[in-house]
């Protein structure tokens, strides 16, 4: 926070005591139920944030010259943040995973109880490593992309603290018990309020900076990173919109009821996975793969024809996720049509990607980072593929509830978001450091395969476990009864379940490796004066005119 | 930036835009990706033309086919069930000793026992029925309630300290607990009970107290138990001769069984199965015993 003006340093120390006083009154009017620990939870870190600020208080005024570079602080810290989340979230769920082969695992504990567990390592990885990712890959890209600093020094940290805040809340709140029961929204109604607030805040810091850019044109990263803050602020409020008990408990009850609550829940369900852990890391996919492979993308049209399929399509589809529900038969026909539309333009994305690379495979063999981005195009590509596949009701009716929509998620959680995620981390951390290198490359390698290998055991271990779960609720013996109960299906569920939750603990190996690389980057490997892997900010539009040999 | 250039790799043009090095190659929209796209278009069509689709205010479109979810269901539904009468209706009409004798027939109602068991009973008596803690054992020959089909489908229908108005009733009072038996003559009774099917537990030292338990015994407990203590199923009473036990058969357990009592409670299920499934888990679980009354 060195380059904070005196006049942003105040507006902190307002904005935090302001963010104490509320931490205070939640703690004395919820002194009885889990609201008032969120209230010390909120005193805590205001007043921690506030002793950061004031150390540094009464420094001088940052040097004007700061208007020539970029405004990378924020990022370096969303980094730290997105690691530290990385190795919590998928911790939680390899246990989750184990508690599913053995159950004692949770050990007779209310708080790692698995319906507590489950939404702390959703949240942890999606909201807390995933939006981490995502906040700060977008401020570099946007930044990057658009030639213009951030549009101001306090929001950046406003966006980053408070969705951070949210992120903490959410996860010890489902520890205490405390969760809306909607799926990936799970969060109460104050943590809600306050990531609105952020949201709100973030969407127009990225306008504001857009609007500055000294390029004529958006870059697609923007579009896809525009898309993502956009839809996720209406999804957000709009499922999210609830009645609270009283201002002083935690429970709030939905306004929404019976099969609309439904609705609104995968509309929201389903759209978190088309605009946060799509939208988003297409954008990311757009910056860094071109930047690795030193390649153009390969067809700018067809990133027009993804981009709108994508952003239309995927807001008719969620009602794939209530087939053979009360949901009303022609809801679930319109979502199940336009789920099979969506397919190409998600295929089209995939192998804009992949095609970008022609000219470069030879740098996918050598480079471990490049080949997580292709890796992670590639996963993209097959779970989205499935996903139209196991929208089609008849498909639908094998699959629903089963572990192939586990196995289905995963395919996109690790394959493609991790692995996109940990392909921009590793381009992006030298660069931002200013650093000559990764720390170590044989790391990135030995990252790459315990995630690939990871990837695979936990996914075709999910397919087997489904595949075999959902035939077997259906097999009817020569009598026309069912042949097996659900406690047979467990059973043979079991072996899976262990495969399952090896192939995470891979992963998560997987990303320890990658914390670690990273720190001792920033830590120990020398640096560089000349960062020219950025077109100077105060360059004129036309120095860079000279076209760079293409490869 | 807008700098037109040709990439060398491809041939292509550039679109002439770069940001911090970026540039996009013009490359048309392959031919196959559009084919693919009105093939996928062709099929949406082609589904909201034969099924329900599309919201017109109050109702919506029917399509040619006509497809209604519920009245699919209905009609899986009743065609299964009509498929399964071919036995259904003898296990609902014949006497259990006929089906018994029928070796076809309880083949299919095995079968059908397993899934009805699994879904139903496994919670609490196990997948192979053999119980555990608090839950009774049902593959062996000892049955609180008796063992026959009858008497099953009895338990099954009423249950066990249910809820059911004429539900199986059984209470193991807290007999120390309740101090209606001095700690001494707890600690006795449960010596002689444990000696029952621990003979070699009774040795010269403790003789006194499994003599003054059997004493305590036929004053206090044989009236359910029977005073050969081979317990009365009328009652729901277990025999403590034969080393089965529901609580656990160690002196601690016996203790802790007569000093704070048992009330163990089994659903009543003639809410949640019908008629037939009663039966057919009757006939099921009878057959898992190893004695068939």
């Amino acid at each position: 926070m060195g380059q904070l003006t005196s006049g942003e340093r105040q507006l902190g120390v307002v904005v935090l005591v302001v963010l104490a006083i509320i931490g205070i009154a939640m703690a004395a009017g919820g002194r009885f139920d889990p609201i008032g620990i969120h209230g010390v939870l909120v005193l805590v870190y205001s007043l921690a944030l506030l002793y950061v600020l004031f150390s540094q208080a009464f420094g001088p005024e940052p040097d004007a010259s700061r208007f020539a570079s970029y405004y990378d602080d924020p990022i370096k810290v969303g980094i730290g943040l997105t690691l530290v989340w990385a190795v919590f979230g998928m911790f939680i769920g390899v246990w989750a995973a184990a508690q599913l082969a053995w159950p004692s695992l949770n050990f007779d504990m209310a708080w790692s109880s698995f319906g507590r567990i489950r939404p702390a390592h959703t949240t942890g990885v999606i909201f807390g490593f995933g939006g981490n990712a995502l906040i700060a890959t977008s401020f570099h890209v946007v930044q990057r992309t658009s030639r213009a600093r951030l549009a101001d020094q306090f929001s950046p940290w406003f966006v980053i603290f408070g969705y951070n805040l949210f992120c903490l809340i959410a996860v010890s709140g489902y520890f205490m018990g405390v969760t809306q029961s909607k799926e990936y929204a799970e969060a109460e109604w104050y943590a809600d309020l306050l990531l609105v607030v952020v949201w709100v805040t973030y969407f127009f810091l990225y306008v504001r900076t857009l609007a500055r850019r000294k390029e004529p044109h958006i870059y697609v990263a923007n579009w896809y990173f525009m898309a993502f803050i956009i839809v996720v602020a209406i999804l957000h409020i709009i499922n999210n919109l609830a009645v609270p008990i009283s201002l002083t408990h935690a429970k709030s009850y939905t306004i929404w009821a019976g099969v609309q609550d439904a609705m609104v829940q995968w509309w929201y369900g389903h759209n978190a996975v088309a605009f946060f852990l799509t939208a988003g890391f297409l954008g990311m996919l757009y910056y860094y793969l071109p930047i690795r492979a030193q390649r153009p993308i390969f067809s700018y049209r067809l990133s027009i024809l993804s981009f709108w399929g994508i952003t239309f399509f995927y807001m008719w589809a969620g009602s794939h996720h209530l087939h053979y529900t009360a949901m009303p038969l022609w809801v679930q026909n319109l979502g199940m049509t336009f789920s099979v539309m969506l397919l190409v333009p998600s295929w089209a994305s995939a192998g804009n990607a992949l095609l970008t690379l022609n000219g470069a495979w030879h740098r996918v063999r050598d480079d471990a980072t490049l080949r997580f981005i292709m890796m992670a195009a590639f996963f993209y590509g097959l779970s989205t593929f499935e996903g139209s596949f196991l929208a089609i009701r008849p498909v639908n009716s094998l699959s629903h509830y089963t572990d192939w929509t586990v196995g289905h998620v995963h395919a996109g959680a690790l394959g493609w978001v991790a692995m996109i995620t940990f392909g921009a981390m590793y381009t992006l951390v030298p660069s931002l450091w200013k650093r000559q290198r990764m720390y170590s490359s044989a790391l990135v390698e030995v990252h790459f395969w315990l995630a690939l290998i990871g990837t695979l055991i936990y996914v075709f271990a999910m397919w087997n476990s489904g595949i075999i779960q959902g035939l077997m609720w259906r097999t009817y013996s020569p009598d026309d009864t069912l042949v097996y109960s659900f406690v047979d299906t467990l059973l043979a569920m079991y072996p899976y379940y262990m495969a399952r939750a090896f192939g995470g603990l891979l992963f998560l190996i997987g990303a320890i490796v990658a914390a670690y690389n990273v720190w001792m980057t920033v830590r120990f490997v020398p640096g560089v004066v000349d960062a020219t892997a950025d077109k100077p900010l105060a360059a004129d539009a036309h120095d860079d005119a000279t076209p760079a040999p293409a490869e | 930036m807008d700098i037109e250039e040709t990439d060398q790799v491809t041939g292509r043009r550039t679109t002439g835009h770069i940001w911090n090095g970026i540039r996009e190659l013009d490359t048309p929209i392959p031919r196959g990706i559009l084919l693919f796209l009105i093939v996928t278009h062709l099929f949406a069509a082609l589904w909201w033309l034969l099924e329900p689709t599309w919201p017109l205010g109050t109702t919506y479109t029917k399509g040619l086919v006509g497809s209604d979810q519920k009245q699919t269901v209905e009609q899986n539904i009743a065609a299964a069930a009509s498929a399964r009468q071919a036995w259904t209706t003898q296990v609902e009409t014949l006497s259990y000793d006929e089906i018994r004798a029928d070796e076809g027939l309880m083949a299919k109602v095995r079968s059908n026992g397993h899934q009805l068991f699994g879904d139903n009973c496994a919670a609490c008596h196990g997948r192979d029925g053999k119980g555990g803690h608090n839950y009774p054992d049902l593959t062996d020959d000892d049955w609180l309630w008796g063992g026959g089909p009858e008497k099953i489908a009895e338990t099954l229908t009423v249950g066990v300290n249910s809820r059911n108005e004429s539900s199986r009733i059984s209470q193991m009072p807290s007999f120390g607990a309740d101090q209606m038996l001095e700690r001494k003559q707890v600690l006795d009774v449960a010596a002689y009970v444990y000696s029952l099917s621990n003979p070699e537990s009774s040795t010269a030292s403790n003789i006194g107290s499994i003599e003054a338990g059997r004493e305590v015994f036929l004053t206090t407990c044989a009236s359910c138990h029977g005073e050969d203590a081979k317990g009365n199923a009328d009652v729901g009473a277990p025999n403590l001769t034969d080393n089965r036990w529901i609580y656990g058969g160690t002196i601690e357990r016996i203790i802790e069984t007569i000093h704070g009592g048992r009330q163990g409670h089994m659903p009543t299920w003639d809410e949640r199965l019908t008629p037939l499934q009663i039966r057919i888990l009757a006939l099921y679980v009878n057959s898992l015993g190893t004695e068939k009354p």
